[in-house]
């Protein structure tokens, strides 16, 4: 039951963990318009207001509510992960590029920060297109084809998201060795008793 | 930045993984909801100055507004998602939970997992079945179990003591080994 409702967290919801986290990725933007009274905002400056001109980073969720159609309080800047430059050394080959480190939520952040309607958006979405295809086939490959070694290298070059597809491969190769040995008829202890007990064997240690 | 408190909060959910569940954060969840009423009560006054005539105080208003929204929609989903590990707790561990977890729950949490428990016993009652056992389909009335712990003596439905202690093997009722597994006290071997 657990398990579907989880991975339902693949895509963008209200209640996800995975898009609040998205959307706290920074984003570099500069003011348009004054703001008073909110100057201890901008930890290096002492004003007292917020003036035109004023760069920060601001969280993706504070950004998109100033920058929109209705309102342009500020203007973004597009983050380095996704201009041009990065974006011909993934369309160069996706595979070995390591997403982790470009941003743990690469695509979710990605496809979030389409939503400012840049003159850049068509060719950053069919970015965030070649790269998933690109990518996909590879993680399936060793997601169904190792078990019981050491994937801690390529799983740390994983975006959050290609983590659980990753996950995902593993699990049902697990499930389908339980089925073939008949594990997967036996009743388990709960999944919260069983972490519990190595917690508190840790502690013993 | 607003917002960095409350993003502790799932930070540390996320941190504790699938099927443990941390205890409730009262002490973050009070300084979110602090910085929240700090939030409502500047925009109300910044409201108040704009209706008598004060110009240029809308962007702020608006800049405290999205950190609102974004402590509710965080808050939303602690209680969301701790909710939803409470509810399957019920159907792993059945109506009593260990002392341990329990002293995890939140004073709330615990009367939301009664009402919980009511609900699904008053369904279980109108469709005349126990719907949390058998999850995985039986493939024998009795099973062979070994005990891992020290648990003494428990109550067999069909009236039999038994004593459980580490090492020894029984071969129980199904329905009855069910229970006894999920909470880790034997295994099926």
């Amino acid at each position: 039951m657990s398990q579907y409702y989880k991975n339902s967290r693949l895509n963008d919801d209200y209640l996800s963990i995975d898009s609040i986290m998205a959307s706290q990725e920074r984003v570099t933007s500069t003011f348009r318009t004054k703001i008073r009274n909110l100057g201890f905002l901008d930890i290096g400056s002492d004003a007292r207001d917020l003036e035109v001109g004023v760069k920060m980073e601001l969280p993706y969720w504070l950004a998109a509510f100033l920058c929109n159609k209705r309102r342009q309080i500020v203007e973004v800047e597009t983050p380095k992960q996704y201009r041009a430059g990065q974006r011909e050394i993934l369309n160069a080959d996706p595979v070995v590029v390591d997403l982790h480190k470009l941003g743990p939520h690469f695509y979710k952040f990605g496809s979030l920060f389409l939503s400012f309607q840049i003159p850049e958006s068509l060719n950053i979405s069919r970015c965030l297109l070649e790269t998933f295809q690109g990518r996909f086939k590879h993680i399936m490959d060793i997601s169904q084809n190792c078990l019981n070694e050491d994937l801690s290298k390529v799983k740390s070059k994983l975006d959050e998201c290609e983590k659980v597809i990753f996950a995902l491969g593993q699990d049902s190769l697990k499930d389908f060795q339980n089925w073939q040995t008949r594990e997967s008829a036996k009743l388990k202890a709960s999944k919260m008793i069983i972490q519990q007990r190595k917690r508190k064997r840790n502690e013993l240690d | 930045m607003f917002g960095e408190k409350a993003l502790e909060l799932i930070k540390e959910l996320k941190r504790c993984g699938d099927g443990l569940l941390p205890s409730f954060n009262e002490e973050t969840v009070r300084q979110v909801l602090e910085e929240m009423k700090s939030l409502f009560e500047e925009n109300h006054k910044d409201v108040t100055a704009s209706s008598e005539g004060e110009q240029g105080l809308f962007p702020g208003v608006q800049l405290r507004h999205a950190a609102l929204e974004r402590n509710k929609r965080i808050l939303l989903t602690y209680l969301n998602e701790r909710a939803t590990s409470i509810a399957e707790l019920r159907w792993q561990m059945g109506t009593v939970l260990p002392p341990d977890i329990r002293s995890r729950l939140a004073e709330h949490e615990l009367s939301w997992l009664q009402k919980y428990n009511k609900s699904l016993t008053a369904y279980m009652r109108a469709v005349g079945a126990d719907i949390t056992h058998n999850l995985k389909p039986p493939k024998s009335l009795l099973i062979e179990v070994r005990c891992t712990t020290e648990h003494g003596s428990i109550e067999l439905t069909s009236g039999r003591t038994l004593h459980l202690s580490r090492g020894t093997h029984h071969f129980l009722e199904r329905s009855e080994c069910e229970p006894l597994i999920a909470r880790g006290i034997v295994e099926e071997i």
